[in-house]
């Protein structure tokens, strides 16, 4: 009815913030991936990361030391993670959802007396001339800087996987335990790491929820998001660029909708609120049609000895 | 779905271990469609649970199950409840319907209530609160409050109960301040912390000034707190950590007498089949404190109207009041009766847009 009281540049300034969480855990998954491991526990490192960084930052009043915090703690659980996977060999999947379930615990826990208090503010890092520019400037130049970080996180980890020694090991590792192993590859100790990025940058992305989207501390209060991440890399075939433009699609339909529902379009609401998974899942989907598939040795345990 | 069966079923787990001990105890369960710490709905119900174990203290069990989906998972939740000798079983959410009286129907000897609904048999009761007498108040001073005429109110499921809010508060908001207008938006969940201030951000972005929530966690409250000039209502508990800006008043629900009472009825054997929907008059619907953000007179407009709603003299649905399409609802000095509006499924003349079906 009135498309009007929609105001494009902060529709797309709000897409940009809704996609950040998505994106970093995304991200560290896409890494852990590529690894060949497949750590399920996103949510739960999302949500450790959120009130470790919303209790750090609570304590020391410092929004930088939250977020170092919450890449710190998603980290320290996913070596829970790592342990059972690389050294007791346990299964991927099930030590995944455990990783989650004891994240969503512990994360209720460490919150207890957290509820309803007010972190301090995120400064927002208007970037001099740049946040000048009229239409982009406000939109690109003006969020905070775990959205930079984010979007360099994305091309960094692009750079490294594609043109570095060091993405070519931790591709082969992914693809192929046993060759990497034969060539002399510490594919334990490669993963692990793997596994600690992981970590850190879901803890970062629920650290932006806690600290900058929401910002507050309830109880559970990732809702599913680290699923989404998951889904999202696979559908965006464990291609860091398509994870960018997956998280960024789902965010941007997610607050668009909101805001045609706001405005009084006359579209059925069921139809606007299916519509962030339906069109992300649809335009990956389309885009893979390239076939590149999964890590080969995604999922599967590695021993020395086998 | 996965996730949160999983979470119920390791809840269920450690209920099962706690349980064995208690035979002549009175056991009461409790359902939660959300976790206890949302501040909000699902921590007002456990207020009441652990008003329940203030009461009776040695001689009643409580269990409960947080982040129960609607859906037929709740089934399982509430079958493993009754199997394992719950006497009692609330079960607080709107969606539960179905699956309490499915369930209800293989335990003929467990009682259960359920909060909100609308059927009952032998051995279910339901229980609501008329939330939609304190949705006036709110909407009163929301009329008073708003500068740029836009209120924005953020759904959760179109459901009679939601409907029934936005109509009310709707109605007085026009009353006191005929150029209001009303920006609804569909959150399509009772707690998402995340998807709640989306939805706040959005309506503010577009222009509202005071937003009026029917969802359960604080995360409207932080982002109006972020805008700045934007003032919201407490929803289901006071939030009240959010006083005196923005959070310039609050709908309180108040279960712990209700579960109480029918504890006790379960205790002495006399409990019975009830429907009972109380509102600001018995308690069960508490305004909290209007804050200092208010001007002295819309506060003693507001709280005079709350008298007049507790003392009976006043029904926040009185005609004329038109339906959307604009046919007659209720004729000059008419009052609504309980049945249509246990079934309310139309917004009053005025309210632009469409219920989703």
């Amino acid at each position: 009815m009135e498309i009007s009281s929609i105001n494009p540049i902060l529709l797309l300034a709000s897409l940009i913030v809704a996609a950040t969480p998505l994106l970093l855990a995304a991200i560290g998954e896409l890494v852990v991936e590529k690894s060949g491991v497949l750590n399920l526990g996103v949510e739960g490192m999302m949500i450790t990361g959120a009130i470790c960084g919303f209790a750090i930052s609570v304590n020391t009043g410092s929004p930088v030391l939250g977020l170092l915090a919450a890449a710190v703690g998603g980290a320290t659980l996913s070596l829970l993670f790592a342990v059972l996977t690389q050294f007791a060999l346990a299964n991927q999947v099930a030590s995944g959802l455990a990783l989650t379930l004891f994240g969503l615990g512990l994360s209720a826990l460490l919150g207890q007396g957290y509820q309803g208090v007010k972190p301090p503010a995120f400064p927002h890092v208007d970037l001099p001339i740049l946040s000048k520019i009229p239409v982009l400037g406000p939109i690109l130049f003006t969020q905070d800087f775990v959205v930079y970080l984010a979007f360099f996180l994305t091309l960094g980890t692009w750079a490294v996987l594609k043109y570095t020694r060091a993405g070519l090991i931790l591709r082969a590792v992914g693809e192929n335990h046993d060759a990497a192993h034969a060539l002399g590859y510490k594919v334990v100790r490669i993963r692990v790491m793997a596994i600690l990025f992981g970590g850190a940058c879901a803890g970062l992305g629920g650290a932006y929820i806690s600290l900058i989207r929401v910002p507050q501390w309830t109880e559970g209060m990732t809702a599913g998001i680290g699923w989404i991440a998951l889904a999202l890399v696979v559908f965006a075939s464990w291609k860091p660029w398509r994870v960018l433009l997956g998280a960024c699609l789902f965010g941007g339909v997610n607050v668009l909708q909101l805001n045609l529902q706001a405005a009084g379009v006359a579209i059925p609401v069921e139809y606007l609120a299916m519509s962030p998974y339906l069109i992300t899942i649809l335009v990956l989907v389309i885009m893979s049609a390239d076939r590149s598939g999964a890590p080969a040795s995604l999922g599967r345990s590695f021993h020395a000895s086998n | 779905m996965k996730l949160t069966k999983l979470l119920s079923t390791a809840a269920m787990a450690l209920g099962l271990a706690t349980a064995a001990m208690a035979e002549d105890k009175t056991k009461v369960g409790f359902v939660y469609v959300g976790p206890v710490g949302d501040g909000g709905w699902t921590y007002e119900h456990n207020q009441g649970r652990l008003a329940v174990e203030k009461e009776f203290g040695d001689k009643v069990e409580t269990v409960y199950v947080e982040n129960v989906p609607e859906g037929p998972d709740a089934e399982r939740v509430m079958t493993q409840m009754a199997l394992e000798g719950a006497d009692l079983i609330f079960t607080t959410s709107f969606g539960y319907m179905d699956p309490t009286l499915n369930v209800a129907k293989k335990f003929p000897n467990v009682k259960f209530e359920h909060a909100t609904g609308y059927k009952t048999a032998d051995n279910v009761s339901v229980y609501s609160a008329r939330f939609y007498e304190g949705r006036a108040v709110q909407g009163t001073i929301a009329g008073h409050m708003t500068k740029s005429n836009i209120i924005g109110y953020i759904g959760s499921y179109p459901i009679p109960e939601v409907i029934r809010g936005i109509n009310s508060a709707y109605i007085h908001a026009k009353k006191v301040n005929p150029d209001v207008q009303f920006k609804i938006v569909w959150a399509y969940t009772w707690f998402d912390p995340a998807k709640e201030a989306d939805a706040a951000k959005v309506l503010i972005e577009q222009g509202a000034d005071v937003i009026l929530q029917h969802t359960d966690s604080t995360a409207p409250q932080a982002a109006a707190q972020a805008a700045g000039n934007v003032y919201t209502f407490g929803q289901a508990s006071d939030m009240g950590e959010y006083a005196p800006m923005p959070r310039i008043s609050s709908i309180i629900d108040n279960w712990g007498p209700y579960y109480v009472e029918r504890t006790k009825a379960v205790m002495d054997g006399t409990w019975s089949t009830v429907s009972t929907w109380d509102g600001i008059g018995k308690g069960m619907v508490g305004i909290g404190e209007i804050s200092d953000a208010v001007p002295a007179d819309v506060k003693a407009e507001a709280l005079a109207l709350k008298d007049a709603i507790a003392s009976g003299s006043y029904h926040p649905f009185t005609g004329p009041l038109n339906k959307q399409d604009g046919s007659v609802w209720l004729k000059e000095g008419e009052t609504a009766d309980d049945g249509t509006l246990a079934g309310m499924n139309f917004y009053v003349e005025g309210i632009e847009g469409t219920i989703p079906q």
